[in-house]
């Protein structure tokens, strides 16, 4: 069973782009095919004609991936970032970052696995944190974790639940 | 792109702002008139027309007394074209991930079902 009409994409906020979609396999099968990179080079490739030439996962805190595509005719297109948390295999936060990047500073992604019955859910988060909005959280100095600086902020972000993300 | 990026979707985030942009595409306006549907100030209104103007989606002529703003589009087509992007990306990457996962869970099956091979030994059963 394929849930192709589960894919969907939203804006939950002017910073957060959030996809999600649903599959028909168990959490842990799904969770492997997010994590280990024999397994991710053959499906994260978006439209045909891209092949993913380096494709790294250090699984755990602190680790980094890195993933290249290419494509003939085309640039090649890098992007990599440190896990800030994994709990298999129910979610991974990383930072992200495209070496020719479009945005300021990282992004944040946050992948939830969600089970029910025969189906995983995955959300997929992006949050981006713009120089503006680590700015404003230094100058505002409203709450103790964001008055501490740009990495705090971070940090407080990683330990946010997804339902608040919704 | 990626500053002007930030800024369309700050400027896109805030419902008044979307109002007017709304109230634009279907004519140039002056701050008064824009002001007029909402319970706000000319100064309030201003704010906003500064932060869309910003972002590039709008434009404001220099005639002093009036300052018309209108609609521009280019930063709007290029957010949309991003979003488009995107979208494709994920799309074309999950139905990847659908054969992947058929041909993982296919492949777990067949280890439940293990090949019976000859071993030559007879089979001892209690009886």
């Amino acid at each position: 069973m394929r849930y192709v009409d589960s894919f969907k994409v939203s804006t939950p906020s002017a910073r957060e782009i959030q996809v999600t979609r649903d599959f028909h396999a168990p959490r842990q099968t799904v969770f492997d095919a997010f994590t280990k990179p024999e397994l991710v080079r053959r499906w994260l490739l978006g439209p045909p004609g891209w092949t993913m030439p380096v494709c790294e996962i250090d699984l755990r805190v602190g680790g980094a991936y890195r993933y290249v595509w290419r494509k003939d005719g085309a640039k090649d297109m890098g992007m990599g970032g440190i896990f800030r948390q994994i709990e298999s295999p129910e979610k991974i936060v990383a930072t992200e970052k495209f070496d020719e990047s479009w945005y300021p500073g990282d992004a944040l992604d946050t992948t939830v696995f969600a089970e029910d019955g025969d189906i995983t859910s995955v959300t997929i988060t992006v949050l981006y944190i713009s120089q503006e909005a680590r700015d404003t959280a230094r100058r505002s100095g409203m709450e103790a974790g964001m008055a501490a600086g740009y990495d705090r902020l971070e940090e407080l972000l990683a330990a946010l639940p997804v339902g608040g993300l919704r | 792109m990626g500053d002007r990026l930030d800024l369309t979707f700050s400027a896109l985030a805030d419902p008044t702002r979307r109002a007017i942009l709304a109230r634009l595409a279907s004519g140039d306006a002056s701050v008064n008139e824009l002001a007029e549907p909402f319970a706000m100030s000319q100064p309030a209104i201003s704010k906003h027309l500064k932060v869309l103007e910003r972002a590039g989606l709008i434009a404001r002529d220099r005639d002093a007394q009036r300052r018309p703003s209108r609609l521009v589009a280019k930063p709007l087509a290029e957010a949309s074209a991003w979003l488009h992007h995107y979208r494709q990306f994920w799309e074309f990457s999950f139905r990847n991930l659908d054969d992947l996962l058929e041909d993982m869970t296919m492949a777990k099956k067949k280890i439940k079902r293990p090949t019976r091979k000859p071993t030559g030994k007879p089979t001892s059963r209690k009886l």
